[in-house]
């Protein structure tokens, strides 16, 4: 089976911002992503759980986006854009994929 | 003052206290009780419902009247002009920075919906009544805070700074405004409203009988997210922060008192306003912070409002807030 190279994208950010990546995704051609629901972690702040919250502040969550390396840079300075300041993590690898026509 | 100690170990001895007691206490010994998130949202949005809808039917059985809009309009100016106070306090009597001390001033600038809540029912146990629309006055002291807090925070940096970010770090007036707490309060306010005692009877099963129940599984998981923030984040804080969350709500609740004294407010309203005044949020506001200064630290903000002075109020303030009221009504 042929395999095709891509790149990968996840990011880790606070929920009240996920609008706003998702916007900056949407503009920048991505083709498409999926949210997870993060249900705990810890960091420079202390440790943190989901159970309980009321508030979308504190709450976090998980974006994975797999795109062209044609739209790679594009994507990358938009997600920039939007978490540079926040909580969260960007981390981005190779993968490959089976449909290269759905990236 | 045997009166106001009765009063005092009524409260604290209420089971609404007693259950946030009950999560504080279990958080600071790391028992592994919880409330899977889910639930507490559907506690958040029924006490929202239940709340607002009794409100307006309460407004439709009573009417309204003018006070209604100089009531709104007086809380509206408490939340833009409280966090303007609050963030000078802090600049001078805590080592926040100004970022830090903005976001907890935006958070003392707007209101605490469950304060009002346990508030609400203290009255109620004291047979003291009050006036229906205070639900409509809390929903619009919620929002101004944010925007003084946003302010405050830009204020004084240089130009370029400022015309860099402004535009992608204001939350929109959507976020604001549409709010799902808020949403959710005005919403059930007109319903009840519009449906009046017709519309109560029809819910009471659902939005009167159940209420204190719910309240009370709600401040259990408060006491939990409060006791984990004390753990985590106290050690962040230091003595003259914390010390902010406590007289700050009395500083806002003197203010407070002059305008029910200015409006000639019930007891009960008046206690009810200087609530509103003396509350910190922790649901709404956090969530706009996070978009609009997000340098600010959620542990600092969220700890104080959540694990300072919430229980501060529930234990201590809304007593003496209705004492403050009745001494001037």
């Amino acid at each position: 089976m042929q395999l095709h190279k891509k790149k990968r994208i996840e990011i880790i950010i606070e929920r009240p911002i996920l609008q706003r990546t998702t916007d900056a995704l949407d503009r920048s051609g991505v083709h498409g992503y999926t949210i997870l629901q993060a249900q705990g972690g810890s960091g420079r702040d202390g440790a943190w759980q989901r159970d309980g919250l009321v508030s979308s502040a504190g709450d976090m969550v998980a974006i994975i986006c797999i795109l062209d390396a044609a739209n790679f840079d594009i994507a990358l300075e938009a997600i920039y854009a939007v978490v540079e300041r926040q909580i969260g993590i960007v981390s981005v690898s190779d993968v490959e994929v089976i449909r290269s026509d759905h990236f | 003052m045997d009166v106001i100690i009765n009063i005092l170990a009524a409260n604290l001895l209420s089971p609404i206290v007693l259950f946030f007691v009950l999560g504080l206490a279990a958080a600071l010994a790391r028992s592994d009780l919880n409330i899977p998130e889910p639930f507490a949202k559907a506690l958040s949005l029924y006490l929202m419902l239940a709340i607002g809808f009794k409100g307006g039917a309460e407004v439709a059985r009573a009417g309204l009247d003018s006070t209604l809009l100089l009531l709104i309009l007086a809380g509206i100016a408490l939340s833009f002009v409280l966090p303007a106070i609050a963030f000078s306090i802090l600049r001078v009597a805590s080592p926040l920075p100004r970022v830090d001390a903005a976001a907890v001033a935006a958070h003392y600038g707007s209101i605490s919906i469950v304060t009002f809540i346990a508030a609400s029912e203290f009255l109620r146990s004291q047979a003291i009544t009050f006036d229906g629309y205070l639900v409509a006055v809390a929903a619009a002291m919620e929002a101004p805070a944010i925007l003084t807090g946003i302010w405050l925070a830009h204020r004084g940096r240089t130009n370029e700074d400022a015309n860099d970010r402004r535009d992608r770090r204001m939350p929109s007036m959507r976020e604001i405004l549409l709010n799902g707490s808020i949403v959710m309060l005005v919403g059930a306010f007109a319903i009840g409203w519009i449906t009046g005692e017709d519309g109560l009877a029809t819910m009471a099963p659902f939005v009167v009988d159940p209420f204190k129940g719910v309240l009370a599984l709600f401040l259990l998981d408060m006491g939990l997210i409060a006791g984990r923030g004390l753990r985590s984040s106290l050690r962040l804080m230091g003595l003259r922060t914390i010390l902010f969350g406590i007289y700050m709500p009395l500083i806002s609740a003197t203010i407070a008192l002059g305008v029910v004294m200015l409006l000639g407010l019930s007891t009960g309203s008046g206690a009810l306003l200087i609530t509103l005044a003396a509350s910190a949020s922790y649901i709404a506001v956090p969530a706009a912070m996070r978009i609009a200064l997000p340098e600010a630290k959620p542990a600092i903000y969220a700890t104080m409002s959540l694990g300072i002075t919430f229980p501060f109020n529930l234990a201590i303030g809304i007593p003496l807030y209705a004492a403050m009221a009745a001494a001037v009504t």
